[in-house]
């Protein structure tokens, strides 16, 4: 495929055309269902100006433009340059924005700029990738080293913290995803593990309960324990699967008795001449009602937890000595989410925290949208209704349906085949980007391949995620999907960023 | 790991990403039930409501019919500002409630968002005529059409029963039948013949946007449903009869039950207190007042009081005693004012001649006669014990259908009860009692309880000369077949050759003429031959019950009629005048003893009546 004796190389051998191709097929995908999203009985066509298709056309043609300009005719060394210059720019805008906006649904973030309006949120992804490469790329930059990390953290922080006072919440936590290309470049996995596990902890104490948060980090442990060591692997699933699932039935099971006791009082209370209600408390199997299956988990995590120590320290197991650590730790952090959300929390933060996690239902207010975007999608079914034959869509029960709730329209109207296929088009654009960025030379242009990739994927997860109910609804635009120029803009440009350094690496070979 | 190798785990986490969203996204689209929600979604339906059937009497008279009323809607975003007293007035209510339910919906503004909600219900037509006339003047204010049930007799409220909104708990108990907003009967011939009275609701379909505004009618209206008015009922009432007993049982607590021997059909089935039919047809407006009534007015006594049947049931124990073989008509037995048993043990009779034979038993309702009859069924040889002769009475007492609901069609029947050896085994111990313990019930006190329905249909029974038809409010009619259990005789477990015996009794009990000694010479009418039993039973709190069960005539019955009168007195005060009235009215259609009809009708024994 590389053939380095070449020289020079054309455009056709040196662009990625698959990633090319991905990004089109999204931006029409995109430019057919805010059409039908918006489409009323007396519409015009897609080519309308005065509607969002028609606008969202006229966007897409500006970013052709644009795409044209990157990556034929700005120099591809630009961008390392003007990296830290654009960096400061945009977070002066960041800043400027808060106080200068026009409040939008509670945020300020949106330049009104007469009949453009655009959100420096989104460039600031772009100004953040370029100016995380340069830094990570440096030769002096190593990431174990406290003050680099640190230094790695402060670029991707102070946008975020920005954003997060312009109350975009959404936008901000799509920073997050930065923790992937650190990751990438050398930050610790346990760490990585330990935030993925926190949250895991805190979700999951929320929404299953403690016991089956507690029974899961267990069965966690088990599992990674039993793989760390394969000449022990059968003993160890054995045990610890035979010990999960055991104590996986166990509430079931005490529930069965449970009710066995209960009806065996009733019918007992029923007659007048046996020991009535107060009195049925010493009825001998009566104990059973009180014993709580968590208490019993936590006796026998307590009692088995010197034993696993001491084994620990006879073997020098250090894996099943961190592994009780963990497990401790875990239970603390299980036991404290409890504490910290039932009584340090104020009411109405705990009520916010329910909804975003479904413990309660709040179908006119927050639950609102996102139950009327899963009744869209949910009726499209095996293969949609077919297009603009949606009539959640038509009839626009879904709000922000062709920005934020685009995906709803394609759920409706071209069912879970076209849901696998946007989705299926999202991971290859991701997945490409990664090997690419893979097959790079220069630390710059690979760093920024991740940076590309994990913004990406952090939109694609949350927006997805939200519409669906598996994420809080925070509002954050589907990429290359979504109408408005800022958002298909920024994206463009922070693909075909990647490309044109993605090309100069590859015309040299 | 190795950083050149990181991004395959990262790969890994994007793979397992992008199957948990599809993972859900097949969830909902393919496994869960989101799909239903959307077209209820964007689909409006329209309720149209049936009207309800109406009800019949016997003779084709409408006990219960429809009038018109309206519902007063009010869209609150239409809503502008306007004259609340203006309003008030017109229809009839207080400015604060006008501004109170304002108040109301502007707290619940989100929810209701452009829809209407009812203001008030069931606006009779006069006020919804003046609310028309001004109604320009009041924007998002609308009238909206809605049946309301109409009595045109006063055939009493238990009766009839009454419709009202269906609570939650009833949709709960009917899945898939009710949805808020709908009516249905709640008690009596209402509630019984629900499901044929009801109809079936017709819906509009439109399809709406999300501000709930209706966009177009759904597929042309192709799918719409027309309602389908409900059946009407034809009743075995006799209405002038039925409120005939109404006005007899005016201020007094009780029952009247009259039913057609040679059918069952139930020709009157007077509670009293009752409902009043002008409350009838919004019963929610007097809701707190009826529920408040310390006579419980909505307690159907004629199905649900349980109540000792008193000396009445000398009958069923006769007839036992002649069926058992241990009771001869020509048997006499002394009675020195009442039977004097065990040591210095007497239960009481007033003075009558002695002795005296079951007929004159019977006639003069001696209590000692009957203490010697029940002693010797529970005695007899052919059981083995006491315990084993009472449980052979108890089978033969329940084949009257005592102690068991009679599996009439009328709603909210009571089985009374009727006591086995179980009963004393558990009071007094097993072998600890004996036929003197219990000879109470001989007399029908101590353990026995019956309802008046009982006792009619024992009336009915002996009437037919030994067997019943189930006791029923319905007659077949178009489309409305009646259940084969009402078309079969009941008989008892004591041959029909022993019923003539105690007829000659009732008869004589009414028809001896004052002086004789009979208890019921006061029912006497010329020519109608009735034929009755009276009853005095203890009631714990103050005068005892008044009670009379008669038949008339005595050939070829037409009417068998159970009166019970609580704090009464003796059965022959007020139980059987009224009774005998009741069968004159029906009988003849006119009443001969002015004087009896109004004194009955004007006795007021409220005041006597003891309640928790």
């Amino acid at each position: 495929m590389i053939d380095s004796n070449s020289g020079r190389r054309s455009l056709r051998q040196t662009v990625d055309w698959w990633i090319i191709a991905v990004y089109l097929a999204l931006v029409v995908i995109g430019w057919v269902n805010i059409y039908a999203a918006t489409h009323t009985a007396e519409a015009g066509s897609m080519l309308d100006w005065g509607s969002r298709a028609g606008k969202q056309f006229v966007w897409i043609l500006t970013s052709f433009g644009l795409a044209a300009l990157i990556l034929w005719v700005l120099p591809p060394q630009l961008w390392e340059g003007v990296a830290p210059v654009f960096y400061a720019f945009v977070l002066g805008l960041l800043v400027l924005v808060i106080f200068v906006s026009s409040d939008v649904k509670g945020s300020h973030s949106w330049f009104d700029l007469g009949p453009i309006r655009f959100q420096p949120a989104e460039i600031s992804k772009i100004t953040t990738s370029l100016l995380l490469s340069l830094v990570m790329s440096q030769q002096w930059f190593k990431m174990g080293r406290p003050r680099d990390f640190l230094i790695a953290a402060a670029i991707i922080g102070f946008p975020m913290l920005v954003i997060v006072a312009e109350s975009e919440t959404g936008s901000a936590l799509v920073y997050a995803g930065f923790i992937f290309v650190l990751y990438r470049e050398g930050l610790s996995g346990w760490l990585l593990s330990a935030i993925g596990l926190i949250i895991l902890l805190f979700v999951g104490t929320l929404t299953a309960g403690a016991y089956t948060t507690i029974l899961i980090m267990i069965g966690i442990l088990v599992l990674s324990a039993a793989l760390s060591e394969p000449s022990r692997l059968k003993n160890r699933l054995l045990a610890g699967g035979g010990f999960v699932l055991v104590m996986a039935l166990f509430p079931t099971f005490l529930g069965w008795i449970g009710d066995l006791v209960q009806g065996e009082m009733d019918k007992l209370s029923m007659r007048p001449w046996v020991p009535r209600a107060d009195e049925t408390e010493d009825y001998f199997w009566g104990f059973v009602l009180r014993i709580k299956p968590l208490w019993v988990l936590i006796g026998l995590s307590v009692a088995a937890m010197p034993l696993l120590l001491w084994r620990a320290y006879k073997l020098k197991d250090r894996f099943l000595a961190f592994c009780c650590g963990v497990f401790i730790a875990g239970v603390v952090m299980v036991f404290s989410t409890d504490f910290v959300f039932q009584n340090v929390l104020q009411p109405h933060q705990r009520g916010r925290i329910e909804v975003l996690l479904g413990l309660k239902e709040d179908l006119a207010g927050i639950g609102y949208n996102v139950n009327q975007s899963k009744i869209a999608i949910g009726s499209g079914g095996l293969l949609g209704k077919g297009f603009l034959k949606g009539t959640q869509t038509t009839f626009g029960f879904v709000p922000e349906q062709s920005t934020d709730f685009i995906f709803c329209t394609v759920g409706e109207e071209w069912g879970f085949l076209g849901c696998l296929i946007v989705i299926s088009l999202y991971v290859w654009l991701i997945a490409r980007l990664i090997i690419d960025a893979e097959r790079c030379r220069g630390k710059f242009t690979r760093i920024y391949g991740y940076c590309v990739a994990a913004c990406i994927f952090m939109h694609l997860f949350i927006n997805v995620g939200m519409t669906v109910g598996l994420m809080p609804v925070i509002g954050i635009p589907l990429p290359l999907l979504s109408y408005g120029g800022s958002s298909l803009w920024a994206f463009t440009i922070l693909i075909f960023i990647f490309l044109a350094l993605y090309r100069n690496e590859k015309k040299y070979f | 790991m190795d950083p050149g190798k990181r991004h395959i785990p990262l790969l890994i986490g994007l793979s397992i990403a992008a199957i948990v969203l599809l993972g859900k996204i097949f969830s909902l689209q393919v496994i869960d039930r989101y799909k239903e929600d959307a077209d209820r979604n964007s689909t409006v339906y329209e309720t149209i409501y049936p009207t309800r059937g109406v009800i019949y009497d016997r003779y084709g008279h409408i006990l219960v019919g429809n009038k018109v009323a309206y519902d007063i809607l009010v869209s609150p975003r239409e809503v502008q500002a306007f004259d609340t007293v203006a309003l008030a007035t017109v229809l009839d209510v207080t400015p604060e409630f006008i501004r109170g339910k304002l108040k109301e919906y502007n707290r619940r503004r989100s929810a209701i968002g452009f829809q209407s909600v009812t203001m008030m219900r069931m606006v009779p037509a006069e006020t919804y005529m003046r609310f028309d006339e001004v109604k320009y003047r009041f924007p998002g204010f609308k009238g909206q059409v809605r049946g309301m049930r109409d009595y045109p007799f006063n055939a009493g409220g238990n009766l009839l029963g009454y419709v009202s909104e269906v609570n939650q708990a009833y949709i709960d108990r009917h899945p898939g039948e009710y949805r808020s907003g709908d009516y249905a009967g709640m008690t009596g011939i209402e509630a019984a013949r629900e499901k044929e009275l009801r109809g079936e609701k017709g819906y509009h379909i439109y399809l709406r946007n999300s501000r709930n505004q209706i966009e177009q009618p759904y597929k042309g209206g192709a799918e719409d449903k027309e309602a389908i008015p409900g059946r009407d009922i034809v009743t075995t009432i006799d209405a002038e009869l039925q409120q005939y007993g109404q006005e007899l049982m005016q201020n007094k607590v009780g029952s009247i039950v009259a039913i057609e021997p040679a059918t069952g059909e139930i020709l009157a089935l007077v509670s009293s207190p009752g409902i009043d039919v002008s409350q009838l047809a919004d019963i929610g407006r007097h809701w707190e007042e009826i529920s408040t009534n310390p006579y419980k007015p909505m307690y159907n006594r004629a199905v649900q009081a349980s109540y000792p049947p008193g000396s009445v049931f000398k009958l069923v124990n006769g007839l036992i005693g002649l069926e058992e073989g241990v009771l001869r008509p020509e048997m006499t037995y002394p009675c020195h004012q009442g039977y004097h048993f065990g040591a210095g043990h007497k239960l009481g009779c007033h003075v009558h001649k002695s002795p005296l034979n079951m007929e004159e038993s019977i006639m003069m309702s001696c209590n000692a006669y009957y203490c010697y009859v029940l002693k010797n069924i529970f005695d007899n040889r052919k059981y083995g014990n006491v315990a084993e002769g009472m449980d052979h009475w108890r089978e033969m007492v329940m084949s009257f259908g005592f102690g068991r609901k009679l599996g009439s069609d009328f709603p909210a029947e009571l089985s009374g009860s009727i006591p086995s050896s179980k009963t004393y085994n558990r009071a007094y111990g097993k072998g600890r009692w004996n036929s003197t313990t219990v000879i109470s019930l001989s007399i029908g006190q101590g353990e026995i309880l019956a309802t008046p329905m009982h006792l009619a249909n024992l009336c009915a029974t002996i009437a037919n000369r030994g067997y019943y038809y189930i006791p029923h409010i319905v007659k077949e009619s178009d489309g409305v077949p009646l259940d084969q259990r009402f078309k079969e005789r009941q008989y008892t477990m004591v041959d029909t050759t022993q019923f003539p015996k105690v007829i000659k009794g009732m008869w004589r009990a009414v028809n001896s003429g004052p002086g004789m000694g009979g208890t019921a010479w006061i029912a006497h009418v010329d020519s109608l031959d009735i034929c009755g039993k009276t009853g005095t039973a203890q009631n714990p709190r103050g005068a005892d019950n008044s009670v009379f069960i008669c038949f008339a005539p005595m050939d070829n019955p037409r009417i068998a009629i159970a009166a019970y009168v609580e704090n009464g007195g003796f059965g022959a005060t007020y139980a059987a005048p009224m009774a005998s009235l009741m069968a004159e009215k029906y009988i003849t259609g006119s009443i001969s003893r002015p004087a009896l009809e109004k004194r009955m009708m004007e006795a007021d024994l409220m005041a006597r009546v003891k309640h928790d």
